[in-house]
């Protein structure tokens, strides 16, 4: 997308990871781990000498001190400083896990928590108003398998499948003081082609641009999963004081790599990886979760309008589209139907008006006509009227005249007999 | 901000526990570990040059990154002003760098400048609003998404030696609360040393009283906070920009070659260019990003939620859900597509109403116009029919008349012709 330039001269932006690294120091690092696993499997022990410190104590007990009837969800916050870096670390246990007769759906309490961080942190993700995001999201879930020597137990698999897809799962085998190196390869083998054949997807190491980084993850790859072994006490080994278990036929040493994977484990989760498993969290995890969460919100705001009967919106979520972008879409898409509804209306409005209208007119037409026919007749007869008396007052008048006539004459002959009867006339 | 976040390990209610290590853990690997993570991703740094054209934002630009970015002279008779981001990909050791510089072609040629101000924020709001619309997607990519929001804006004051324009206080007052300004004279080789002084004082003396709030470089950090109060008091840098090297000594430096001498552009004693690289380059870049992030997109995405209808409920109360408010959102925005649809429904019954009763009453007119009609129509016949009769009367009457003279004749003998034998 951009234009490679070549750079003639020192500008330093090189300084940019340094000004990261202050940064991020000044701001401190959290971090979540969650443990799982039996009660009795050295989960405490192993978290203090994870962390060379007593976060599990007489005074603070692990898990399986604190026997519980139903599966609890815990969580201790422990502030730790080495080197000028500052960890909020935060331990999140499940005392009760796996300890009932009957442990089924022993995980939903670890799922319910798991999704309540997930809650918490979108919701304050949301906010309109944001302020400080703390997150406690679980980073890494350490997952402790019993040393049986022979496979995983049907609550093993159960629980990593219902978890592999909310947070990062890391199996370890317990105690592993237990098991001969000889045994432990047998358990591991045959551990991980059931987790293989169950399609779980356990925590994978990325791999790097590095070849020598990604050598050392190809042997961490073939040791899984990590078989631990974890000590409070201090026990001296030829002038040597190191974390051990003492037996009367000798110590394990916790970071002997011949004897266990704990350096193996501590050295992925705290020196190279930590940083790893709150990315994928956050760029993985969390986003499935938040993108299950919402899709639902979208679906369900269809389902209480395709009840009324209304729009024809998209019954699937638009994967490309945030929310609101949706709603505009919609927005638009219904502004063009209320238009294409009203010219419709319009036409269909104009229509039966023009019919009507055209009907009016016709009768008026109509209504005209026989009144002009009408007129035309009476007319007609007027006109009949007319001549007829015209011609019956010229025959009258003649008549009349005609007998003024004749009357004037007869009074000429009687005046005349009259004056011969007077002898007027000789 | 920075106050807030060192809050945050006091921020939970849980009891925290301050726990000593009894030996090396190895945590302490983590910054190098976050490092590794961004470098490994890449860097992104986006530079907004706001200036009159010719002021020297290529140049300066050329100056501080060692390289040649293409550059057409632009021409003083721009219609508006337009913004040219221009993106570029950088290496430095093991650093890569996807630098933007959004160039501000034809600010200030204008006669009316009154609208200058408007597509600089317009193109910062877009920024703004692109990263916006990816963060609420529902399946979003943030971890690879290219950020195109401006992380600095160097604002460039002509070299008048007085003040600062009234076109200069406008735009940087828009701006102020979405972007981090550093202002910076340009082209200071015209102006003489004591003249700086007093036109930097000026300038500064300006800005606060118009309110306008340009970056400050942080001091929170003890590892920087002395150099960069130091550098806060020189503000407004001035710089000299040159790719041209001419020879002083036995070294070619970069410099502009007068008459009178020789302006270096990395002598500190002739101007700022050095503090400003330093400052925006080797000890402030990634603390720009920040505060770009942070502050200025943090307000921007308020502002645009609570002008949606968003809001936060009582912080008192339960904690808001983001998925509550969109359904709420929803139900309102489709019962108000509803009523719309209803609304125009009615309308349409309405006029058709009307036009109805419109329509009824020309009947009805028609109606009784043809009533009136056909009644004057009945009268006129009934004239005629009247005259008919009294024509038939006088016919009649005529008819007796011309009977009895009939009559009467008959009987009276006729004496004409005694007469007519005399």
């Amino acid at each position: 997308m951009g234009q490679q330039k070549n750079l003639e001269g020192y500008v330093g932006f090189a300084s940019l990871p340094n000004q990261v690294y202050r940064k991020s120091v000044k701001r401190g690092f959290e971090f979540t781990l969650m443990v799982v696993g039996e009660s009795g499997l050295g989960k405490s022990t192993l978290i203090n000498s994870l962390f060379l410190t007593d976060l599990y104590s007489a005074e603070y007990p692990g898990p399986s001190n604190r026997i519980k009837k139903t599966v609890q969800v815990e969580q201790s916050k422990v502030l730790i400083k080495e080197g000028g870096v500052q960890l909020l670390l935060t331990i999140v246990d499940t005392p009760g896990f796996g300890d009932a007769v009957d442990n089924s759906n022993c995980w939903q309490p670890v799922i319910d928590h798991i999704d309540s961080k997930f809650e918490d942190y979108l919701n304050s993700e949301s906010r309109v108003n944001r302020r400080q995001m703390p997150d406690s999201r679980i980073h890494c879930c350490l997952y402790f398998i019993a040393p049986s020597g022979h496979g995983l137990k049907p609550l093993d698999i159960e629980f990593m499948k219902r978890l592999h897809e909310k947070v990062n799962v890391i199996p370890l085998i317990a105690k592993a003081d237990t098991l001969t190196p000889e045994e432990c390869q047998q358990f591991k083998k045959q551990i991980m082609r059931e987790i293989q054949e169950h399609k779980i997807k356990i925590y994978e190491f990325p791999e790097t641009d590095d070849e020598e980084e990604n050598r050392l993850v190809k042997k961490i790859k073939d040791k899984l999963p990590l078989a631990v072994v974890g000590s409070n006490t201090i026990i001296e080994v030829n002038g040597k004081r190191v974390r051990g278990r003492q037996y009367p036929w000798g110590v394990a040493e916790v970071e002997n790599s011949d004897h266990c994977d704990f350096t193996i484990l501590r050295d992925m989760l705290i020196r190279t990886h930590m940083q790893d498993l709150k990315d994928v969290t956050n760029n993985v995890h969390y986003e499935n979760y938040r993108s299950r969460k919402l899709a639902a919100v979208t679906y369900n705001g269809v389902d209480n309008n395709k009840a009324k009967g209304q729009l024809s919106t998209k019954l699937e979520t638009v994967d490309g589209m945030s929310p609101l972008a949706q709603m505009e879409e919609e927005r638009r898409e219904h502004v063009a139907k209320m238009k294409k509804m009203e010219m419709e209306m319009e036409q269909v409005f104009e229509m039966k008006v023009k019919e009507k209208v055209q009907k009016l007119k016709d009768s008026e037409a109509e209504l005209q006509r026989r009144h002009e026919q009408m007129k035309k007749n009476l007319d007609a007869q007027h006109k009949e009227l007319e001549d007829k008396r015209r011609v019956f007052e010229e025959e009258r008048a003649n008549w009349e005249t005609h007998q003024r006539l004749q009357q004037q004459q007869m009074e000429a002959t009687r005046t005349l007999e009259k004056n011969k009867k007077k002898g007027k006339i000789f | 901000f920075l106050a807030l976040e060192c809050e945050r390990f006091s921020i939970c209610n849980e009891e925290k526990r301050n726990l000593s290590l009894g030996g090396h853990v190895g945590f302490d690997s983590l910054p190098e570990q976050l490092v590794s993570k961004s470098v490994t991703q890449g860097f992104c740094f986006n530079i907004l040059c706001v200036g009159e054209t010719g002021i020297g934002k290529s140049t300066l630009m050329n100056t501080l990154f060692n390289t040649m970015f293409e550059n057409e002279e632009a021409s003083h008779y721009q219609n508006g002003v337009y913004l040219r981001p221009r993106t570029y990909d950088l290496q430095e050791t093991n650093v890569r760098l996807k630098l933007t510089i959004v160039d501000t072609v034809g600010f200030g040629d204008q006669i009316n400048k009154e609208d200058s101000y408007k597509p600089i924020v317009d193109y910062i709001d877009t920024q703004f609003e692109n990263y916006l619309q990816e963060e609420l997607k529902i399946k979003r990519s943030l971890f690879n998404y290219h950020d195109t929001r401006i992380h600095i804006c160097l604002y460039f004051i002509a070299p008048t030696g007085h003040s600062l324009k009234s076109l200069d206080l406008v735009t940087m007052k828009k701006l102020d609360s979405k972007v981090n300004i550093i202002p910076i004279i340009a082209k200071a080789d015209t102006i003489s040393k004591s003249e700086l002084h007093k036109f930097k004082i000026k300038i500064m003396s300006e800005l606060v009283s118009n309110g306008v709030q340009i970056y400050q470089f942080p001091t929170d950090d003890e590892t920087v906070s002395e150099i960069n109060a130091s550098m806060n008091a020189h503000l407004p840098f001035a710089v000299v920009g040159s790719v041209e090297e001419v020879k002083v000594g036995n070294k070619a430096v970069r410099a502009r070659q007068y008459p009178w001498g020789v302006v270096q552009v990395e002598n500190e004693s002739h101007c700022d260019f050095v503090k400003l690289r330093e400052m925006l380059i080797r000890v402030n870049m990634e603390d720009l990003r920040e505060q770009t992030h942070a502050r200025h997109y943090e307000l921007y995405r308020r502002c645009k939620l609570e002008e949606m209808g968003f809001k936060d409920t009582d912080p008192d109360s339960e904690p808001f859900s983001l998925q509550e408010t969109y359904e709420a959102k929803r139900k309102e925005f489709l019962g108000d597509l509803q009523r719309k649809e209803e609304e125009m429904r009615q309308m349409f019954v309405n006029k058709v109403k009307e036009t109805e009763a419109e329509l009824k009453d020309k009947e009805r007119e028609l109606h009784e116009k043809f009533e009136q009609l056909k009644r004057m129509h009945q009268e006129e016949k009934k004239k005629v029919e009247d005259k008919r009769g009294y024509l038939e009367e006088e016919m009649n009457a005529f008819n007796k008349r011309k009977a009895a003279a009939e009559t009467l004749s008959l009987s009276q003998p006729v004496k004409k012709d005694k007469d007519k034998k005399k």
